[in-house]
């Protein structure tokens, strides 16, 4: 089925280049950050986790949400969704690669990946992270090219893959969950410590990933013979619209147990994300717009005539993506770690450099999301001929 | 089959090696560690149940303070990187609000307000950093000092985050240029790894009081928390003291004296 990727019009190899192109300056990038150390990134003593890590919590995330196509066709045989499921798989496998890739650029002694195999630790929730990406990835890319390879040959698909399918709906909540976990179990960081870390992680993460794959979805419509289907892309509009609603309401829940308890320790990074603290306030501008975006994008999708647009609806997906990518990408890190166990503040921002070598990352997922699409859609093409 | 001399000495040296190779793992797996060479610990050697540090403000003036922190800095070669963000540090000054965020109060004692508070790895008898550390290269020892494997140490950060104290720094740079002079009773490290005060394990290994107990003029009372007739255990049962975040339940095992 590969060979599919090898063959396409200009605009696939111009898309494939320009991909390579940013992995290359990201990768050139990286081999100096190896040389020098993670100086060149704005990380500090104090905010010792930054840009990478973000971006990896988020992105946990997106590749969580393939499960909300796999779980209502194969548990409520809700048959639209069998012409996406694939779509959603192999989304998911570029983001958890792409997570793999976070945690290695942000690594001290990438070098010694390793020993985290080699000496397995169970009470570290990295350990278990390690475990629950990676077998995710595995059963998606598996379960992703299995069943497309037997819709190719217009054949049931192989026994096999069933039980792995049933596995990977359970997963997919678990990955995002034990993600949660680093966070939530930390005694000293107030912004972190608390239950709905979780549940905060799979709303924006079922809002998110379904709206990325609504948008990736548009573009296939527009730019293949292939069409995701209308119905389909109604129901994924639906589960944002909901999630989206859920976690601006969890978030306002720990804003009223932060707020009414007057606990210090949890106020403080509130404040500092909300208001600024002894004029520091950076991510000030950037919280407020992640608030007002994501609920002005819940009240929006929930009235019918906007939702049902796909115009609007585009809009609507675009800023639930961009409201939750500030929310986790640039707020949660950073807030959990200023003020300082210290009661001090340092500021944080990603240099360019630190941006460079996510870009690239980024990038690289973007790849294997393209060449995986490509291969997708090419086969349903030929299905359809 | 034919062989000649050169041939048949050729096998039967190399039948040899590999039967004096077998021989040799034979005896380590029918007597495993016996034929190893033996540990031996220097007869010097300090131990304890469970290592613990009581800070004597009322002796802890700034002056000893400073020179508490040249002595431990110099020995264990901490790097001056001159950059507070950046920074590498194992001991140092923290005023009182800052040291202990929460127990600070409008009309709190008139000496303790700004007061300067001496802090390092308070060596947690339930540690949040070695719970995390997904490759177990910080761990306890059974005399309770929290340890570092910098050789095994992947640079993960996940320790820093879950410290409540700011212990532990990173090395963001190769620290060694930094590194005034040279101290051969330490190693120096790389980039790219954790680190933090060890209440010089390597000290009292050979028989010998931290660094900066020993520069404190006693101010800095060191000893063994699981023996009533400890110095520091005397204090405690005699004197109202203080620990950081004591509420976050980890157990901080250095003690203030107010």
């Amino acid at each position: 089925m590969f060979e599919k990727a090898l063959v396409g019009d200009r605009k696939y190899w111009g898309l494939i280049i320009a991909l390579l192109a940013i992995v290359g300056i990201g990768f050139i990038i990286y081999l100096w950050q190896l040389k020098v150390g993670l100086k060149i990134t704005g990380m500090s003593r104090d905010v010792s986790w930054g840009f990478y890590i973000a971006q990896f919590t988020y992105l946990v995330g997106i590749a969580a949400s393939a499960v909300m196509v796999v779980l209502p066709y194969y548990l409520h045989d809700y048959k639209a969704f069998g012409r996406i499921t694939v779509l959603g798989e192999f989304l998911a496998v570029a983001a958890v690669t792409m997570c793999g890739l976070f945690i290695i650029v942000d690594l001290g002694k990438p070098m010694r990946l390793a020993n985290i195999a080699l000496h397995p630790t169970l009470n570290s929730v990295m350990f278990w992270d390690m475990i629950v990406l990676n077998m995710y990835l595995l059963l998606n890319i598996t379960i992703g090219w299995a069943v497309l390879e037997a819709e190719r040959n217009e054949a049931p698909p192989p026994k096999w893959v069933k039980p792995l399918i049933y596995l990977s709906i359970p997963w997919a909540p678990c990955i995002h969950i034990v993600t949660a976990f680093l966070y939530s179990g930390i005694p000293g960081r107030g912004f972190w410590l608390t239950a709905i870390m979780a549940p905060r992680f799979l709303s924006s993460a079922f809002a998110s990933g379904p709206a990325l794959l609504i948008l990736l979805a548009l573009l296939i419509r527009k730019f293949s013979k292939f069409d995701p289907g209308r119905e389909q892309i109604q129901t994924l509009a639906k589960i944002v619209t909901y999630c989206i609603i859920i976690n601006v309401l969890f978030f306002l829940f720990e804003v009223f147990t932060v707020f009414y308890s007057q606990i210090p320790e949890h106020m403080h990074h509130f404040e500092y994300l909300f208001f600024g603290i002894e004029g520091y306030g950076k991510l000030v501008p950037w919280m407020w717009i992640s608030f007002i975006g994501m609920t002005i994008a819940g009240i929006s999708l929930a009235i019918p005539r906007i939702r049902r647009n796909e115009t609007t609806l585009a809009i609507g997906c675009a800023l639930v993506i961009v409201t939750t990518w500030i929310d986790k990408g640039l707020g949660l890190i950073t807030g959990g770690f200023v003020p300082n166990p210290f009661d001090r503040i340092t500021e944080y921002w990603p240099t360019v450099p630190e941006t460079l070598i996510a870009l690239g990352v980024w990038a690289v997922g973007f790849l294997i999301l393209s060449i995986l699409y490509k291969i997708a859609v090419s086969v349903k093409e030929e299905i359809m001929t | 089959m034919d062989i000649n001399r050169r041939e048949f000495l050729k096998i039967a040296g190399a039948s040899t090696a590999i039967g004096l190779l077998g021989g040799w793992k034979a005896v380590e797996l029918l007597a495993p560690g016996d034929v190893e060479a033996k540990y031996l610990q220097n007869p010097k050697v300090l131990t304890a149940k469970r290592w613990a540090m009581v800070v004597d403000m009322k002796k802890m003036n700034q002056e000893t303070a400073k020179n508490c922190i040249e002595a431990c800095h110099r020995i264990h070669n901490v790097p001056d990187i001159g950059d507070s963000k950046r920074e590498i540090k194992w001991i140092w000054l923290e005023p009182f609000e800052n040291a202990f965020p929460g127990q600070h109060q409008e009309h709190l004692a008139e000496q303790l307000t700004g007061q300067s508070f001496i802090v390092m790895c308070n060596h947690c008898d339930n540690p949040p950093c070695v719970r995390v550390c997904p490759t177990k290269a910080t761990w306890k020892r059974e005399d309770g000092i929290i340890m570092m494997d910098q050789h095994r140490c992947i640079g993960c950060r996940f320790c820093m985050a879950a410290c409540p104290f700011g212990s532990r720094s990173f090395n963001w740079m190769d620290p060694r240029p930094f590194i005034k002079k040279r101290s051969p009773d330490y190693p120096t490290r790389e980039k790219g790894v954790v680190e933090k005060c060890n209440f010089c394990a390597e000290r009292l290994a050979k028989g010998q009081m931290p660094a900066c107990v020993e520069a404190s003029n006693g101010a800095l009372i060191f000893g063994d928390m699981g023996d009533p007739g400890s110095e520091p255990r005397k204090i405690l049962h005699t004197h109202y003291t203080l620990t950081r975040k004591t509420h976050l339940g980890t157990n901080p095992q250095v003690y203030y004296l107010v």
